[in-house]
């Protein structure tokens, strides 16, 4: 390698190709291993290309430019998250389609990819899953949600969402980049040092995990206080706390877990970065390091971090529940002090995840009662949104076929969580498929389910149409079958003595259930596949399925106050209003669709702003030169990130206008479809006649 | 629940069979302790599990939107008795498990010895195999881990690697092996048996096949064993030091080391080897 060279690309070389592995291949499994490789990565560049063409064919930049990366709206920026989360669930998914062939053909040693792929598989899809599919999917839904639901116009702090929207994104593309520049770390999600120092793996792998998570960690960072400090100061008039819809609690604890359990896993991966490029001590085996201290920081963020994941969860089902069984939430008092309970308590037990690392069995025992007793305010909300169906009107729509579902898996995923946080039990237990069963129990049912429930509820008020039924409830049971078959098998194994991330196994008991796993993974492919063809469906037809009255499933809470898609502004005033369940009180009062009280005034709207979109690159450049030694890259990528920060600074013209005759002429001819569209009872919810004007189903249903 | 049920039912027929790799059909009083205890939790949580398993199904179809027979009270949101009951079950529940789980973890604590004259087993990991000496017999081995049954079993663990979990599920707990750091584990066999060991934290291509086979002997094969061991065993010199210190996985090992079959006993171990790797002098004073 001559000098030139490794100025210009560090330590890139042609050996980071995927393509090598097949030309190295000394077996067919190696070969295959190769293949698999090879095809994932070309996919990425064929995507990445077909996205160029058809931007350059259609002339989609500009408005890709202006209409999207550029833009502050909060909606927008929601959008652009859970876009973000889709696709990087499709590549996830993908992985583990490939782990679990692996393992189903692994007894004996055989298979489809080299241990050293399946561990780069099971650490992506780990980071994948939580950095950048349940992270974004998450933070999209509040972006978008929350502002309308506490009769905001935007977030606090609008261009700083972009710059939280782009950081993420630029640990994800950190993430795409090592399908075709490899390899990445194979240090599982957790990055457990003295695995992930030089000593033991000098290659790129580690860096690019360590930018990707450091980047996506920052990022949130952002977008929690950005949260925080948009409940706390934005809410309308009238919305106090204890009014506030309850996804806006769960947005608000999740927000305040963001702040909070972030800084100890940017800690981490930065003294991981000082010990593996200047030589430091801090986890290493020698010197003095210490993997302990690594193992307590990463799960002072980990622990908070599932509850980051699962409270907007939470919130999405409390909504769906109330809405679906036409009543209003059942225990709201005591779903917010049990949320908060949890929110609390999730910082009190990180000492679980390594009941088996030695410490004393005193310690242990005070942590695993911690863990017990975040069991009591989540039973809590189970059983309150039971009580929240009890009395109602139950309709088994598409969000509730999840929620459901949820209720009924998630109790199970509880009692394994109960059973782990027994130190005892956790000796046998840990490190085992028992431990993997339980966590995708938790977060399937509990995190996506409630992510693919809120999709298909928010999905109209966002585009304007509701989803394909058909296709949803199909998704819907191959996700809850494909779940069942999937990881229900794993807990067996667990038991069985399996542990975790294991290419092959030389054990004949473990194969029939690795080969059951392997059917519910192709049953969570087709509901993923499921769920393109109807988003497909649901665009070609989305004339019929359009609902511009905006309130398709006679919902409770402000965002539904507005047409479908929601405008710009948000509400033509800021609107006051008393209680809870702020919409449903106006219906019944016939108080939806009126002018403001006090006229249509001008309002003041963010300017588009480019530090986003620009941050993402430069700190893409920058990782991206830190994790192949281009140090000139790394410096430009800091100067451009520097730079544009500085200068967005000297910005005065930040806001524009929205005249009120504009705002009066929209709302004005909203209004004027209500009166030409019929309100339709709740049988005809998922038909074409739902235009999104509903009859309030108190005065529907009188039995 | 009634979904789980099939499947632990396929656990006991395999954990009886192959493999002896459960701790369901647990071989040891550890392990023994552990399934009942799993057992007691799963029993208990039924209190809080049931309800919910049978109420869901009985609430959406009693107050279904269509032909549902149920009242329909919209603006019903709290009721005293039940809050009183919805969070006391729980809590009554969690002061149940808890008392047993502080009660089992203390029982159970890896560290504390059970009663009877123990054998002193030191492990100590390498990439990707375990090394097991024995210190009252003076021997050491590669692949196989055997000790009598009945009789308590000490284990001082280190890793001369990356951290590992030394595993026997049929027996009960694991705990990390870590560089520079001493843990302990404490086990026993009842009656004579083979089962799985393994470690189940990964630590790198050879991590699959990083299991050893556990023999729990009675005391006189023990013996014989040990002195067969002794008498026909190979040196530990510093080839095969090197060896073991390499990547690579016990096959490579024993290919290196020239031996046939799955294990190898070593007719001496350097007496000080564990607590050169299980002490690290950088690390500035005990830490276990």
């Amino acid at each position: 390698m001559s000098d030139l060279w490794s100025l210009v690309f560090g330590r890139l070389t042609l050996d980071a190709l995927p393509v090598l592995e097949i030309i190295h291949a000394t077996n067919g499994r190696e070969l295959a291993s190769g293949i698999v490789g090879t095809t994932a990565a070309g996919l990425a560049v064929l995507g990445a290309l077909y996205l160029v063409y058809a931007l350059t064919k259609y002339h989609l930049w500009g408005p890709l430019w202006r209409d999207w990366l550029t833009s502050v709206d909060h909606k927008k920026i929601g959008i652009m998250y859970v876009v973000l989360a889709l696709v990087m669930l499709a590549r996830a998914l993908a992985e583990a389609f490939v782990m679990r062939t692996q393992q189903a053909l692994g007894d004996g040693g055989g298979g489809l990819v080299s241990n050293e792929h399946f561990a780069q598989l099971f650490s992506t899809h780990g980071t994948i899953m939580i950095f950048f599919m349940a992270m974004p999917f998450l933070t999209g839904l509040i972006n978008y949600v929350m502002p309308l639901q506490i009769g905001s116009r935007d977030v606090a702090f609008p261009t700083m969402n972009s710059v939280s929207l782009g950081f993420t994104a630029a640990g994800a593309v950190l993430l795409m980049i090592s399908l075709v520049l490899q390899p990445f770390s194979t240090g599982g999600w957790t990055g457990y040092p003295p695995f992930t120092e030089a000593a033991f793996n000098p290659g790129p792998g580690p860096d690019y995990w360590i930018w990707a998570v450091t980047l996506s960690g920052i990022g949130t960072t952002l977008s929690g206080i950005n949260f925080v400090v948009t409940i706390y100061k934005f809410r309308c008039d009238g919305m106090k706390l204890m009014d506030m819809p309850l996804f806006c609690w769960t947005s608000l604890c999740t927000s305040i877990l963001m702040i909070f359990a972030l800084p100890p896993l940017t800690v981490a991966t930065g003294l991981l970065a000082l010990d593996r490029y200047l030589g430091f001590h801090m986890f290493t085996n020698d010197g003095g390091g210490n993997m302990m201290n690594f193992a307590n920081l990463f799960w002072l963020f980990g622990h908070p971090e599932v509850y980051i994941l699962i409270l907007p969860a939470f919130g999405v089902y409390s909504e769906v529940f109330s809405t679906f069984s036409s009543k209003t939430l059942y225990g709201y008092t005591a779903l917010v002090i049990a949320t908060m309970c949890i929110a609390v308590l999730s910082f009190t037990v990180w000492v679980h995840h390594f009941f088996t690392m030695g410490q004393s069995a005193n310690l242990n025992a005070i942590f695993g009662i911690a863990t017990m007793l975040i069991g009591i305010p989540t039973g809590v909300k189970i059983y309150d949104w039971m009580l929240t169906m009890y009395r109602g009107r139950v309709r088994m729509a598409v969000p509730m076929v999840y929620a459901v579902a949820f209720l009924i898996l998630f109790t199970i995923g509880g009692l394994s969580g109960i059973l782990l946080a027994n130190p005892s039990l956790d000796y046998v237990m840990h490190n085992t498929l028992f431990l993997v069963a339980h966590f995708h129990n938790m977060l399937i049912p509990g995190l996506l389910f409630g992510m693919l429930a809120g999709y298909t509820l928010w999905f109209p008020k966002a585009f304007g149409f509701i989803l394909d039924p058909k296709w949803g409830y199909r998704a819907a049971y191959l996700w809850i079958a494909g779940f069942v078959f999937a990881f229900f098998p794993l807990y067996g194994l667990g038991i069985l003595g399996m542990p975790r991330r294991m290419a092959e196994y030389f054990n004949g008991a473990w194969f029939p259930l690795t080969l059951v796993a392997l059917l519910g993974a192709v049953m969570i492919i087709a509901a993923f596949a499921c769920l393109c063809i109807q988003l497909y469906v649901s665009i070609k037809n989305r004339e019929a399925l359009a609902v511009p009255m905006g309130d398709p499933w006679d919902s409770r809470t402000l965002e539904w106050a507005v047409p479908a898609p929601a405008p710009e502004w948000n509400f033509p005033a800021t609107p006051e209003v008393e209680g809870r369940d702020a919409f449903a009180t106006l219906k019944e009062g016939g108080y939806d669709l009126r002018a403001p009280d006090d006229g249509y005034h001008d309002i003041e709207m963010p300017r588009n702003s480019a530090l986003g979109p620009v941050l993402m690159v430069g700190s893409t450049a920058m990782a991206f030169g830190l994790v192949w030694y281009m140090w000139w890259l790394a410096a430009l990528g800091a100067m451009v990130c520097f730079a544009a920060t500085v200068a967005c600074g000297f910005r005065r013209n930040t806001h524009r206008i929205v005249k009120a005759e504009d705002v009066k002429a929209e709302w004005e001819a909203f209004c004027a479809l209500a009166d030409t569209t019929p309100r339709i009872p709740r049988s005809l919810e998922q038909t074409t006649q739902n235009m999104g004007h509903a009859s309030p189903a108190s005065e529907e249903i009188t039995s | 629940m009634k979904r789980l049920l099939p499947l632990f039912l396929l656990v006991l027929l395999f954990g009886g069979c192959e493999g002896r790799s459960s701790f369901l059909s647990p071989q040891g009083p550890i392990a023994a302790a552990q399934s009942q205890h799993f057992w007691y939790v799963v029993t208990v949580m039924m209190v809080v599990c049931l309800p919910v398993f049978i109420g869901v199904p009985w609430i959406i179809l009693r107050y279904r939107y269509k032909h549902g027979r149920g009242d329909y009270s919209p603006r019903w949101h709290f009721s005293k008795p039940l809050e009183i009951l919805v969070w006391g079950v729980p809590v009554l529940v969690v002061i149940a498990l808890g008392i047993k789980l502080a009660h089992a973890t203390m029982t159970l604590d890896p560290y504390k010895p059970l009663a009877g004259d123990a054998v002193e087993i030191q492990v100590i990991g390498y990439d990707w195999k375990w090394l097991f000496i024995y210190p009252e017999q003076g021997i050491a081995t590669v692949g196989d881990l055997v000790f009598p049954a009945d009789r308590p079993v000490s284990f001082r663990i280190t890793s001369d690697t990356v951290m590992q979990s030394f595993f026997i599920p049929a027996l009960g707990s694991q705990i990390y092996a870590m560089k520079g750091m001493e843990t302990r584990l404490n086990l026993a066999a009842t009656g004579v048996g083979e089962f799985l060991g393994e470690n189940s934290q990964y630590s790198g291509d050879g991590f699959a096949t990083q299991s050893f086979a556990v023999h729990a002997v009675s005391e006189e094969d023990f013996a014989t064993w040990a002195e067969s061991g002794k008498a026909d065993g190979m040196p530990f010199d510093r080839t095969a030091l090197e060896a073991l210190q390499a990547q690579s996985t016990r096959s490579e090992l024993l290919d290196t080391l020239g031996v046939s079959g799955e294990s190898v006993v070593f007719t001496d171990a350097p007496p000080d080897l564990f607590t050169s790797v299980a002490t690290d002098p950088s690390r500035m004073g005990a830490m276990q």
